[in-house]
C-alpha cells in the first residue's frame, strides 16, 4: 500500500546521494586542519639535521610550498579520482595502507560492537524496566564507570590482570608470529584469511588475541548503550500506546517487548550509529594499548611524521566510514520506523 | 454512607441487568504532601445499553474514577470500598485475574486518539495482539472477520486495515480507538473525554457512535466529559463530580432541568451557548484533595452555604423527581433537612469563605 518499496528506495537513494556534499565538507576541513598544525614533513623527518635552505629545497620538491589553494584544488581532483596519492615519508600508497591494515581495525571494532550490544542492550532494558530497583543502581553504576574510565588505563589494567591469573593469554598483537607467518593472505582480514585456511590452530589464536582488545573497547561502549536503552525504555513505557496496551489487557512482558522497547529501539539505533565515531576514536586508543597492527597505529605514526597525505588519506577513510554508517543507520531507521519514510 | 438511598431511574431503553456497581470506592495517590483523596466514597451502578455521563470540572477526580474502575492506576495508588462487576468483587481478586479482565471485561477509549496506537505496529497487528491475548486459540481468519465487522460499524474501510496508525486522521484513530475495544465486546466501557482532542464535527460523529454502542453491542457506558452538551445530547443518566465526590446522581433531563447541589447547577451556569450574553463562573479553584475542607467540600464557593455545611458533611438523599444529591441546602429546600437546628440553618457569614478560601 502506501508504505511500499517505492518511497524507501527513493529515501535511501536521497540518503546515499547525500554522501558526497558530506565528504567534501570533511575532505575540505581534514586539508586546512592539518596545514594549519605547526610542522610540516620536511621540518619533521629532517629538522635540525640539515640546513633551511636544503629543507626549502625538498618542500619545494615535495610541492608543500606553492599556495593552499593549488595544493587542495589538485587534492580534491585526485581523490574525484579516487587516487589518494602517497605517503610522503615513506612513499606507500594511501589504499595499500587501508588495504593492508583496516582489517585488523574492522574487527577490532565489530568485535567491540557486538560485546557492547550484547551486554549492553538486556542491560539497559533490564534496568529501564525494573527502574530505581537494586539491579538498576548496579547497571547505572557499572554503566556510568565503564563509560567513565579512561580507555588505555581500562586497557593497562587488564593486561596487568590477565598476565597475573592466565599468564598464557596473549595481551599483544592480533595473532602470534607463527600465525601471521603460516596463514595466506587472501582477504586482508586476518581473521577472515585463518578461517579460510580452515586451520583450527590459526583461528583460535586469532580469535584469542581479539578477546582482550574487543572487550576493552566494547566496554567504553556498553556503558553507553546502557544508559541509552534504560531512558529509552522508561521514556516509552510511559508511552500513551502502552498506557492503552495495558487497558486492553495485554500482557505485561508483551507490553515491554512489543510496545516499550520496540520503540526505544528507534532511538538507540540512531545513537548506537553516532557511536561508531567515538568507537573509531577508542579504536585509536586500544591499538595502542594491544600493539594493534590497525589503522589507528598507522595514523599516530603518520601523524608524528606530519605526513600531510597519509593522514588526509587515512582521516577521510575513517570520516567515510562514520557517514556510510550513519547512511546505514538512517536505512535500518526508514525499515523499522514507517513513519521515517517519506 | 448509610443513608444511601437506591437511585432506580430507569433507563430510557429497556433497563438491563446492573454491569458495574462501585460502593463508597476511594482512590488514593501518595504524595510527599501525603495522600491525595482522588476519589473519596463513590456509589453508584451503571445497567447493560446505559450511558452514564461524568461531569466535573478539571482536578475534581472524574479520570481517576475512570481509571479506578478498569484498575489502570498508577504506582503508588490505592483502591478501597468496593467494585462489583457482575457481582463480584474486582478488588478481592488478585491482580492477575483483575488484569485478565482488563480489554475483555472492561474496555477503555482514552482522550488522546493520535499517541494511544503503537506507531510502530500495522492495525491489523494491534487487532491480533488484542484477540489473540484473550483468546490464544483464535484462527487468523477469525481475527480478520471479527476486526473487519467492528471496523466497519466505525467506518473504516477494510483496504485500511493493514495500514500503519500515522496514516490515519485524528477522527480516524479515535474510531480505530473505539474499534480496537468493542472487538472484545466487552460489557462495561470507559470513554475518558473521548472527543477532547477533536473539532466539532469528528465529535458529533465519535460521540453518534457512542450513543449507538447501546444498540449494537448492549455495553453500559462510562461517559467522562466536562462538555455538558454531550451529556444532554449522549447520556441517560449524569453523575457531577467535586472534589472526589458524587455530589449529585440522576436521569440526565432531571439534573439538567431542575439541579438540586448548588455546583451543578453554577456548572450549568458557567455553560457558554450562542445565547450567552455574559460570561458565568463560579468563584475560588477547586480545594485541595490532600486536606479537603471540613463539612461539604464546595462549602467555600458554594453561594448558599449555610453554618451546617462548615461543620457536617452532607449525606446522599434522593430529592422529588428522582434526583440523588449530598447538600444540606437542597435537602433544606426539598424539606428534607429535619435533622438541622436552627443556628445551622443560618447562612455562612462571608468572612469565613474568605478565610476558609484561603486555607
Amino acid at each position: 500500500m502506501s508504505s511500499g518499496s517505492g518511497s524507501l528506495s527513493r529515501y535511501i537513494a536521497i540518503r546515499i546521494l547525500l554522501v558526497v556534499p558530506m565528504m567534501w565538507v570533511l575532505l575540505t576541513l581534514v586539508f586546512f586542519l592539518l596545514r594549519v598544525a605547526p610542522g610540516d614533513p620536511v621540518s619533521a623527518a629532517f629538522g635540525g639535521k640539515l640546513s633551511e635552505e636544503a629543507l626549502d629545497v625538498r618542500r619545494h620538491n615535495l610541492g608543500i610550498d606553492r599556495p593552499l589553494i593549488v595544493q587542495y584544488l589538485e587534492y580534491l581532483g585526485q581523490v574525484a579520482r579516487f587516487d589518494f596519492g602517497k605517503t610522503i615519508s615513506d612513499n606507500r600508497p594511501v589504499l595499500d595502507l587501508v588495504r593492508d591494515n583496516g582489517g585488523a581495525t574492522l574487527t577490532l571494532t565489530i568485535g567491540a560492537f557486538v560485546f557492547a550490544v550484547i551486554v549492553g542492550i538486556p542491560l539497559g532494558r533490564l534496568a529501564g524496566r525494573y527502574r530505581d530497583s537494586w539491579g538498576d543502581i548496579f547497571i547505572r553504576l557499572f554503566g556510568v564507570l565503564t563509560y567513565a574510565a579512561p580507555i588505555f588505563w581500562v586497557g593497562i589494567m587488564l593486561v596487568l590482570l590477565v598476565v597475573k591469573l592466565f599468564p598464557g593469554w596473549p595481551t599483544s598483537g592480533i595473532a602470534s608470529p607463527i600465525t601471521v607467518f603460516t596463514v595466506q593472505p587472501k582477504t586482508h582480514v586476518l581473521l577472515l584469511d585463518a578461517i579460510f585456511s580452515g586451520d583450527g590452530t590459526a583461528i583460535s589464536d586469532v580469535l584469542k588475541h581479539h578477546v582482550l582488545p574487543c572487550f576493552t573497547l566494547g566496554l567504553l561502549l556498553s556503558g553507553v548503550i546502557i544508559r541509552l536503552v534504560r531512558v529509552n525504555v522508561i521514556q516509552a513505557m510511559k508511552g500513551d500506546y502502552v498506557e492503552a496496551a495495558r487497558a486492553r489487557g495485554i500482557a505485561e512482558r508483551h507490553v515491554v517487548r512489543r510496545h516499550a522497547f520496540r520503540n526505544a529501539l528507534v532511538a538507540v539505533v540512531t545513537v548506537i550509529g553516532l557511536q561508531v565515531a567515538a568507537t573509531l576514536a577508542g579504536a585509536i586508543l586500544t591499538e595502542r594499548t594491544f600493539n594493534w597492527p590497525g589503522l589507528g597505529t598507522q595514523l599516530v605514526k603518520y601523524i608524528l611524521a606530519r605526513d600531510y597525505i597519509a593522514v588526509q588519506g587515512l582521516v577521510t577513510f575513517f570520516a567515510l566510514i562514520v557517514v556510510l554508517t550513519s547512511v546505514f543507520i538512517d536505512v535500518i531507521n526508514g525499515l523499522i520506523d514507517p513513519r521515517v519514510r517519506y | 454512607m448509610t443513608e444511601i438511598v437506591e437511585d432506580r431511574v430507569t433507563p430510557v431503553d429497556a433497563p438491563g441487568a446492573t454491569v458495574l456497581e462501585a460502593r463508597d470506592l476511594r482512590v488514593w495517590y501518595a504524595t510527599d504532601r501525603g495522600p491525595v483523596r482522588a476519589v473519596d466514597g463513590v456509589t453508584f451502578e451503571l445497567h447493560e445499553g446505559e450511558i452514564l455521563g461524568l461531569v466535573g470540572e478539571s482536578g475534581c477526580g472524574k479520570s481517576t474514577l475512570g481509571r479506578g474502575l478498569i484498575g489502570l492506576l498508577p504506582e503508588g495508588s490505592a483502591r478501597d470500598g468496593e467494585l462489583r462487576f457482575r457481582g463480584k468483587d474486582m478488588l478481592k481478586l488478585k491482580p492477575r485475574e483483575q488484569h485478565a479482565m482488563r480489554g475483555r471485561d472492561l474496555g477503555m477509549i482514552f482522550q488522546e486518539p493520535l499517541t494511544r496506537l503503537n506507531p510502530l505496529m500495522r492495525i491489523s497487528e494491534h487487532f491480533s495482539e488484542t484477540l489473540k491475548t484473550h483468546d490464544k486459540s483464535i484462527s487468523k481468519a477469525e481475527i480478520e472477520r471479527r476486526s473487519l465487522e467492528v471496523l466497519r460499524v466505525m467506518g473504516i474501510p477494510p483496504t485500511r486495515f493493514h495500514a500503519y496508525p500515522h496514516e490515519f486522521s485524528g477522527g480516524m484513530r479515535q474510531r480505530l480507538m473505539i474499534a480496537l475495544t468493542l472487538v472484545l465486546r466487552p460489557p462495561f466501557v470507559v470513554a475518558d473525554e473521548p472527543t477532547t482532542a477533536l473539532d466539532v464535527l469528528v465529535e458529533a460523529q465519535i460521540i453518534r457512535i457512542l450513543h449507538d454502542l447501546r444498540a449494537n453491542y448492549r455495553t453500559a457506558l462510562l461517559l467522562i466529559t466536562h462538555n455538558l452538551g454531550i451529556i444532554a445530547e449522549a447520556c441517560d443518566r449524569v453523575a457531577v463530580m467535586y472534589a472526589g465526590e458524587i455530589v449529585e446522581i440522576g436521569d440526565a433531563r432531571e439534573v439538567f432541568s431542575r439541579p438540586k447541589h448548588p455546583y451543578t447547577r453554577e456548572l450549568l451556569r458557567a455553560t457558554i451557548s450562542l445565547r450567552t450574553t455574559g460570561l458565568n463562573y463560579i468563584d475560588g479553584a477547586p480545594p485541595d484533595l490532600v486536606e479537603p475542607p471540613p463539612g461539604c467540600h464546595f462549602h467555600p464557593r458554594c453561594p448558599d452555604a449555610m453554618k451546617v455545611c462548615a461543620t457536617r458533611h452532607p449525606v446522599l438523599r434522593q430529592h422529588d423527581g428522582g434526583s440523588t444529591a449530598q447538600c444540606w441546602a437542597a435537602d433544606l429546600a426539598d424539606g428534607l433537612a429535619d435533622d438541622l437546628t436552627e443556628t445551622e440553618r443560618t447562612p455562612l457569614p462571608r468572612e469565613e469563605i474568605a478565610v476558609a478560601d484561603e486555607a
